[in-house]
């Protein structure tokens, strides 16, 4: 039942926290160059799906096919290879590092694949220059506005040419105004790469800027599209 | 602001101190028990001159020693007393041969009735050792029937090894020393001898560096937990607390974490002293009725603990501005400026300079300002590291990616990792200091005693009156000793009764003397003289072959003897001196048994050297328990290459156990913030992970955010340490000089306190690093 | 403004005698009891509301009291009714202002009929984001005007949808007052 030229494809994944359910069952697929969002209820089970999904977390059972590959069969340093190289994260907060300048934050995640400091760091920039927030290079997460950090957390993330982008609430902690312009940067962003992105969130109008929509309840997910 | 507003608002810090849920609790516990582990130390100290009075109190009490300088006749009420003491691998044991002379001789402290011959009374240690499997040598060495225990007030400590046995014919050795007589145990005017300046100089920065770093240590616990504080606080701000009392609410908490903390030191200090009880440090063990502090000493302790921790508090709070919407860090600390940091140490260095060149010979040094200056060095060392520190962090270049993680964060709060650092810094800058002063003047109080322990690792001194050939085979025979040197040592002089003109004469069989002297050959029978010896200027003169010499004891205390005439053989041989096992050139004749005249040779010394087979087990007991058949009271010499004063010794052993303690006690407060530091990153350090990050790079970025400041600060540590040890070294009129071993092992053991604390919060670190922190819920 | 639009009336009376055979007058005091609230039924609607019904075979009479008259008719519904109430509860509503009440109805009534209710949600926010998608895309593309009518639109869209997510979290509560 994996529908053809599918890039990610999860079936019946189930995962406890404990006594909790988070997962029970769920399915998932996606294209490349496709969005995808997650939606649900708080405590529906959505973010674990992405974690599933993204070989951070591994489920208790069910399959993960990426490219064709089984995840759950992969070596915890395989998975962490993958998720350097082939996939990119946005998350809420709490994601860049205080410490370091956006431009190096940016960066961060191309060092981690062994590029040399400058490469690395021309890449982030022409990253941040498409997410137009060159002019923050030398600043510190601290010192920038919750948009414009988020703005460098998708620069970021994208800076690896993913094949999968993973994006949990990318704008919850954002305006509506800061929220749009995020979206529209990430989905444009996504697009010309050819990326797939797997974006989890409450917000109908985030979710606007998917191509279609899962809906997870109870940790089982729905398929809008094939249900319609 | 009045007395009222400031009680409501430290009650409210006390509440909160306590009222945090789950997590408050933790952090109150962990400042209790670091306050705790400080205030123990303290009180320990505080107790210490009580525990050494105690201990030498009793080792007054059982005193046998007559310092009377007339004899005491016999009576019945005199005791004839040998000691008797002998060693068990590395432990002295203590013992006495004892034989009353009447029926009121007076009985030792701790001791209800004296042992007859062939019985003894033991400490309950020594009982326990005799009766285990590891004591059966021992048990062969001491063979009598234990009659009894030896109570409390007869010991200095509960681990002390002693016995008082049986003792017969001792009259008889009363004259040769060894034996003494004496009426009653303890003497009255044990005015002990005043300390040493120099040994003086060495307490007082024992002192110093020990408590300094518990000091640093108390400051950083009461800070556990800080930047929670500092949200609860802006939370306060919130429903409207001015600045002032939020200040008053923290100095509650503080109070409340100390005060906790001196509840718990009380009962670690108890804790502790029960278990000093049954510990052993050092051959040195204490009663627990011992360690009680002195009441002053104890009060001071519990007042100022408190009050630092409000102080260090208050001070820690200048730099922050608490706003109703959070915590605002002066954006920019100011620079941290250099002139005032440098003007502690200087100010240090100008307290000690009057003393310069004192010696010990120039009178006492200046406590105050021995101590002043000690201090003020080293607390340089805290003012100076946070300066160093953010200087070197700010010019720290590229690297890896740990590497960069490390150094950004150390740029950011470098002010945080040098506090961290602050403890390990101030212990071994003052640890190298003392070092260098030890071994500075260590010719003065450790001699080297010259003997090759290659050649002969123990001596045995024969008796009078038992035959040096005997006991030679009992040696022999013994497992273990691979070679025996039997010698009987006498003088003779040029006439009888005449000391003026005389040489040593040496006894032994070919092989013995030829350890001691270079011999052309050798038959028994042979008679030589030795040329080129050390301080023997008669040899030439008395060595006539067929002259006649006196054998002759004219200078010993012991009964008069008859000179005995010896003439010498027609021919006497020539042999070269040569550096014989105890360290010097021996003179003299050389002479084989035969050559002897017959007859009792007077003043004729037996010594028996042993050369050890080291693979043997307790081969050094084995040796003891064959002389103790030959006598009792006679112990052989273990030998060593050096001797050391006993006093300069037990200093050295209080500052190794001082010195393990506080790194102990540092390497706990590096966790425990170590660990704070990592619990506030979780969501971070996890969504690192999500996006790839390998563990390795994380935990490498954790060490070397510890290493860097550590390595900056054991740096400095070892600057001020060695300025400071130059300067006592001065003071105490020694040669610098810098033993460089000594610099490495105190910069080495605070890189292995760096190293367990990273290692051992690596568990908690990879824990967090697990995805489950991204969940929000 | 919560009272149920003329179009639905007849797919309501439907569901309710989906519980079981009822008179006239019942159904209007039903349907006033849960749907009607601030504007009752009148009379006259149910009466020809029934005969369109009965008309089109999605009820049939079970039965006529004695005494004559309209209101003594009880009706039943067919198994036509039955689908038609079913076909209409899963056919998303076009998303267009102003629509709670006939979702409300919807959601009400299926679990007044043990249908899953949780599904008419599902279905209904993807048919609002088909929308959304299309008014999002015009907006990326249009200018500013273009973007400040569409998100006019897209904000009263949201806003239905997010008493949708409400609502779908109370379902629990709703069906236990609904069911009383």
């Amino acid at each position: 039942m994996t529908p053809a030229g599918s890039l990610l494809v999860a079936t019946g994944l189930r995962k406890a926290y404990g006594p909790t359910t988070a997962l029970d069952g769920a399915e998932f697929s996606i294209h490349p160059g496709e969005v995808v969002a997650v939606m649900g209820p708080s405590g529906s089970g959505k973010s674990t799906l992405l974690h599933c999904l993204a070989g951070i977390v591994p489920p208790d059972s069910g399959s993960i096919l990426y490219n064709g590959r089984e995840m759950a069969r992969m070596s915890d340093a395989e998975r962490s290879q993958l998720r350097r190289s082939e996939f990119g994260f946005v998350f809420q907060f709490g994601q860049l590092v205080p410490e370091l300048t956006c431009v190096e934050n940016v960066a961060l995640p191309l060092r981690l694949s062994g590029t040399n400091r400058k490469e690395a760091e021309q890449a982030a920039l022409s990253w941040m220059e498409r997410l137009e927030v060159d002019d923050l290079r030398k600043k510190r997460p601290g010192e920038v506005s919750g948009g414009q950090g988020q703005r460098v957390a998708v620069a970021r993330s994208l800076v690896t040419n993913p094949c999968v982008l993973f994006a949990d609430e990318p704008t919850g902690a954002l305006d509506s105004l800061n929220g749009e312009r995020v979206m529209e940067l990430l989905t444009e962003a996504a697009r010309s790469t050819n990326a797939a992105v797997v974006l989890v969130t409450h917000e109908a109008r985030v979710a606007a800027y998917s191509d279609r929509e899962i809906v997870v309840r109870d940790g089982k997910s729905r398929d809008m599209e094939r249900v319609v | 602001m009045n007395v009222r507003h400031w009680t409501r608002d430290l009650g409210m810090g006390v509440r909160f101190a306590f009222a945090g849920g789950r997590e408050g609790w933790v952090r109150v516990l962990l400042t209790g028990v670091g306050v705790g582990l400080g205030v123990a130390l303290l009180l320990l100290t505080t107790a210490l001159p009580n525990a050494l009075n105690a201990r030498s109190g009793r080792e007054a009490a059982r005193s046998d020693i007559n310092y009377g300088s007339e004899e005491i006749p016999k009576g019945d009420d005199t005791l004839l007393l040998a000691a008797s003491g002998t060693t068990f691998r590395d432990k002295d044991i203590r013992g006495r041969d004892v034989q009353p002379e009447g029926p009121k001789a007076p009985l030792p402290p701790g001791v209800e009735k004296l042992p007859a011959v062939g019985e003894m009374v033991v400490s309950p240690a020594l009982e326990k050792l005799l009766g285990s499997d590891e004591g059966k040598l021992l048990r062969e060495r001491l063979p009598q029937q234990i009659v009894g225990t030896i109570g409390d007030s007869g010991l200095i400590g509960p681990a002390e090894l002693t016995f008082y046995r049986g003792g017969e014919g001792l009259a008889a050795q009363l004259d040769s020393g060894g034996v003494v007589r004496i009426e009653k145990f303890g003497n009255q005017d044990s005015s002990s001898d005043p300390l040493d300046p120099v040994l003086l100089l060495l307490i007082l920065v024992v002192f110093v560096v020990l408590l300094m770093p518990v000091g640093v240590f108390i400051a950083a616990a009461v800070r556990f937990g800080g930047e929670r504080r500092d949200r609860r606080l802006a939370a306060l701000r919130l429903v409207g607390s001015d600045s002032r009392m939020t200040k008053r609410v923290a100095a509650g908490e503080a109070l409340a974490g100390a005060a906790l903390g001196l509840l718990f030191g009380t009962g670690f200090f108890l804790l502790g002293r029960e278990i000093a009880g049954s510990l052993e440090l050092f051959d040195v063990s204490v009663f627990p009725s011992y360690l009680n502090p002195s009441p002053a000493l104890a009060l001071l302790v519990a007042v100022v603990v408190p009050a630092a921790g409000v102080v260090v508090t208050l001070f820690a709070l200048r730099r922050v501005v608490i706003e109703p919407l959070g915590v605002v860090r002066t954006a920019k600390p100011a620079r941290r400026r250099l002139w005032w940091r440098l003007l502690l140490p200087l100010a240090g260095l100008a307290m000690l300079y009057p003393m310069f060149g004192q010696g010990r010979d120039d009178g006492d040094f200046n406590q105050y300002l021995v101590v002043g200056g000690v201090m003020l060095l080293l607390v340089g060392v805290t003012v100076l590291l946070p300066w160093i520190v953010e200087t070197v962090v700010a010019r720290l270049g590229s690297g890896g990616i740990a590497w960069q993680l490390a150094v950004r964060r150390l740029q950011l709060s470098s002010g945080t990792a040098a506090r961290m650092v602050n403890g390990i810094a101030v212990a071994v800058a003052g640890a190298i200091a003392l070092q260098m002063l030890f071994t500075g003047i260590d010719d003065d109080y450790t001699r080297p005693t010259g003997k090759d322990v290659t050649r002969a690792q123990m001596q045995v001194n024969v008796p009078d009156g038992v035959p040096l050939a005997q006991s030679a085979a009992k040696f022999r025979d013994t497992d273990g000793v691979r070679g025996v040197y039997a010698y009987d040592e006498a003088y003779v002089s040029e006439k009888p009764m005449d000391a003026e003109l005389s040489s040593q004469v040496t006894v032994g069989d070919c092989a013995a003397l030829r350890e001691v002297t270079r011999l052309p050959s050798c038959r028994d029978g042979d008679v030589f003289a030795v040329q080129g010896a050390e301080d023997d200027a008669n040899t030439e003169t008395l060595a006539k072959p067929g002259g006649t010499v006196y054998f002759d004891s004219g200078y010993t205390d012991g009964p008069e003897t008859t000179p005995l005439a010896w003439t010498l053989p027609p021919t006497v041989k020539k042999a070269q001196a040569r550096v014989d096992m105890t360290g010097w050139k021996r003179g003299g004749l050389m002479v084989t048994p035969k050559a002897l005249p017959a007859g009792t040779v007077p003043g004729m010394n037996g010594q028996i050297y042993l050369s050890l087979d080291e693979s043997v087990p307790d081969v050094r007991d084995l040796v003891r328990n064959t002389a103790a058949t030959i006598d009792p009271v006679n112990e052989p010499m273990t030998w060593s290459s050096t001797a050391r004063s006993e006093r300069y010794d037990s200093i050295r052993t209080g500052l190794f156990v001082g010195a393990a303690c506080v790194l102990a006690l540092i390497g706990a407060s590096l966790l425990v913030s170590q660990l704070e530091q990592l619990r506030e990153r979780k969501k971070l350090l996890s969504s690192l992970v999500a996006f790839g990050t390998r563990r390795r790079t994380l935990s490498l970025s954790v060490l070397w955010q510890t290493a860097i400041p550590v390595a900056i600060g054991l740096l400095l540590a070892s600057v001020v340490g060695l300025t400071l040890g130059a300067v006592l070294l001065r003071m105490s009129d020694a040669p610098i000089t810098v033993d460089w071993a000594s610099v490495a092992t105190m910069a080495g053991s605070g890189a292995a306190v760096v190293l367990a604390v990273t290692l051992l919060s690596l568990p908690p670190l990879l824990r967090l690093m697990r995805p489950d922190g991204l969940r929000t819920e | 403004m919560c009272t149920v639009l003329p179009m639905s009336i007849g797919h309501t009376l439907l569901g309710l005698l989906e519980s079981g055979p009822r008179h006239g007058y019942d159904l209007k005091r039903a349907f006033d009891e849960k749907f009607g609230h601030d504007r009752p039924l009148h009379y006259g609607q149910v009466y020809s509301t029934m005969s369109r019904l009965l008309k089109n075979g999605l009820v049939e009479v079970d039965g006529i009291e004695p005494g004559g008259g309209p209101e003594r008719k009880r009706y039943a519904i067919t198994e036509a009714g039955i689908t038609d109430v079913q076909r209409w509860l899963a056919t998303p509503e076009k998303p267009e202002p102003y629509l709670q009440s006939t979702l409300y109805t919807k959601v009400v009534l299926a679990l007044l009929t043990h249908r899953n209710a949780a599904d008419i949600l599902d279905t209904q926010r993807s048919e609002h984001l088909r929308m959304m998608r299309i008014l999002t895309d015009r907006k990326r593309k249009g200018d500013l005007a273009d973007q400040l009518i569409c998100d006019h639109a897209l904000f009263h869209l949201e806003a239905d949808l997010r008493w949708l997510e409400l609502t779908a979290a109370r379902l629990h509560k709703l069906a236990e007052a609904v069911t009383r």
